[in-house]
């Protein structure tokens, strides 16, 4: 007995409407054509036109995207082998401080975990760039990837992996034969986090970006500290605009996935 | 022999990238300051083997450590990061739950349009999400534009940089972390068991606080502590939102690195901010323990 009252009616509409406003204005005003953001001049697209020009913001929009889709990668990999680490293998020598490493990184504050990975890499003399913020991205995203795929792993059925065991497939043939396929949603999404996390980040790329490399929220940082700017209205636009569609899409195939599933579970039963 | 590199791999990262890292800081928090490159006179030298282990600690001082009681910044920054950590945990869980409970009374069929409408912003960039509350709460923004025009107010309320900013700019952003695991708790909850207090005579309101509050339980602790723990060390909000006046030691730690340039010093505050984080970083744990036992 599900039923929407006048309450529950109201706090649904006042909540999203306090998560979405925010981000309607940023969007309705980066077609404003005044220069000064709070005053509305009429609708212009030619901060979209400055922004396209801007080949600073496009340049750190490149470096994020060769980090995010490297450290995201790397991250789903080590992530991955960590959940199977943490799910399937019994007891090892260093098994406890393996697992507290796994789940610190999740509630490590990031000026931290930026700082700490700033003095080792000055420590060993490697040079700030692309390859340490890749490097640092990696280490703090692994552990969501392997909280996302270990919590799929443990509701995994062992005897399917057994039987093809049975079947006299090696271990390696069956992990990526029946394990992996199955696993596929949780890793993808571990992988999407990763990447989203790595798009994010402002503090510890700070701390561990040289100045030959910059990423986009480090130049969106530079530019807001000032106060807010028609141009970054434009670029928060695009970007939320990307992530909406991402969203969606991805919503919309898991949906038909699962509608397929179902549909292929019932037909299954009336074969038998 | 592959069950060995499969640990080997993800454990030596973490060990390389996680662990030494860690005991690096915490190495540089027991150095001396010094005007240098790299700015800071290590006091333990490994490459003497033992006795450069033994003249360290003869010569251990906690000197950075001291120095950040002595100095008021420091500790009053520890208290303003506790103390806006918690007010805003405590608001977000009263923004958070009734629009969870309205989630979890929804029509079934409106609930995967709601959830995708909570987990959105979550992908969207935090720092776009902070930086969007810019306009609208300076001086001349959105808010006070609206307020004057509505005629409430009179003149421009000062809201940008002072500690209410940083207040809505938390609640806005940690939203989704105290929604989910609060929806998720009322959604298990079996409906039964308010029909039967109304049965047996109970007012609507007096069944929410005996059956729906403590039945969510898990679920409003879970997300008090996935919004409080975040909080304590957070950067971004308060530089931006918060301006001087608010004092946060996410903060203090930066610029005590990227302007100071003390490097002991801010490896210190580091490893005082991580002690402080232990105890409810602990207190989770033992909560999540708790609730997988019951589930099982």
């Amino acid at each position: 007995m599900r039923r929407l009252t006048w309450f529950n009616a109201t706090s649904l509409s006042l909540g999203f409407a306090f998560l979405y406003l925010p981000m309607l204005i940023l969007i309705v005003y980066s077609f404003n054509e005044s220069k000064l953001v709070t005053v509305w001049a009429g609708f212009s697209t030619k901060w979209y036109g400055t922004l396209i020009q801007n080949q600073a913001f496009l340049d750190a929009a490149l470096v994020t995207l060769k980090v995010a889709v490297a450290s995201s990668t790397i991250a789903t990999v080590l992530g991955t082998m960590a959940a199977l680490v943490l799910v399937r293998v019994g007891r090892f020598p260093g098994r406890t401080l393996f697992s507290g490493m796994i789940y610190a990184p999740l509630v490590m504050p990031e000026v931290i975990t930026g700082l700490s990975l700033l003095l080792l890499f000055i420590g060993i003399g490697l040079d700030r760039g692309i390859l340490t913020i890749i490097l640092a991205h990696t280490t703090f995203s692994m552990a969501f990837v392997a909280v996302v795929v270990s919590s799929r792993l443990v509701t995994f059925d062992r005897s399917l992996e057994e039987a093809a065991l049975d079947l006299g497939c090696s271990a390696f043939d069956a992990f990526r034969l029946v394990t992996l396929p199955i696993i596929a949603p949780a890793v993808i999404s571990g992988w999407l986090l990763a990447f989203t996390l790595s798009l994010d980040d402002l503090v510890i790329a700070s701390f561990t970006a040289g100045p030959s490399a910059t990423t986009l929220p480090i130049k969106i940082w530079s530019s807001i500290r000032l106060g807010v700017s028609p141009e970054i209205n434009a670029l928060s636009t695009i970007m939320i605009g990307i992530v909406a569609a991402g969203v969606i899409t991805a919503s919309l195939i898991t949906k038909r996935a699962s509608l397929r599933q179902q549909a292929d579970e019932r037909a299954a039963a009336q074969q038998r | 022999m592959r069950r060995f590199a499969l640990i080997a791999l993800p454990y030596g990262w973490l060990l390389a990238l996680f662990l030494v890292p860690f005991l690096i800081v915490l190495k540089i928090s027991l150095s001396d300051t010094a005007l240098a490159i790299p700015p800071y006179t290590p006091t333990l030298d490994l490459s003497e083997g033992w006795a450069g282990i033994k003249a360290f600690l003869s010569a251990l001082d906690f000197e950075n450590f001291t120095f950040l009681t002595t100095d008021d910044l420091y500790w009053k920054a520890y208290l303003s990061s506790l103390q806006i950590a918690l007010v805003s945990t405590v608001l977000t869980l009263m923004v958070g739950y009734p629009i969870a409970y309205g989630m979890a009374n929804a029509p079934d069929h409106w609930r995967p349009t709601l959830m995708m409408l909570v987990i959105l912003p979550f992908w969207t960039s935090f720092l776009i999400r902070v930086y969007s509350w810019m306009g609208i709460l300076s001086t001349e923004g959105y808010l006070n534009q609206f307020l004057l025009w509505l005629g409430v107010i009179s003149t421009p309320l000062t809201i940008l940089n002072t500690p209410t900013a940083v207040y809505i700019g938390i609640v806005y952003t940690y939203l989704p972390f105290m929604i989910l695991p609060i929806y998720s708790a009322l959604d298990r909850m079996d409906d039964s068991l308010l029909e039967a207090a109304e049965d047996l005579g109970c007012s609507r309101l007096s069944a929410f606080w005996l059956i729906t509050v403590p039945l969510s339980k898990n679920g409003i602790i879970a997300g008090c502590f996935l919004v409080f723990i975040p909080t304590i060390g957070e950067f971004v909000i308060p530089s931006l939102l918060g301006g001087s006046q608010t004092l946060m030691i996410g903060k203090v730690l930066w610029e005590e690195f990227f302007n100071n340039r003390d490097w002991p010093v801010a490896s210190a505050v580091a490893v005082v901010l991580l002690l402080i984080l232990i105890v409810p970083i602990v207190l989770f744990q033992i909560n999540q323990q708790k609730q997988r036992e019951a589930e099982e």
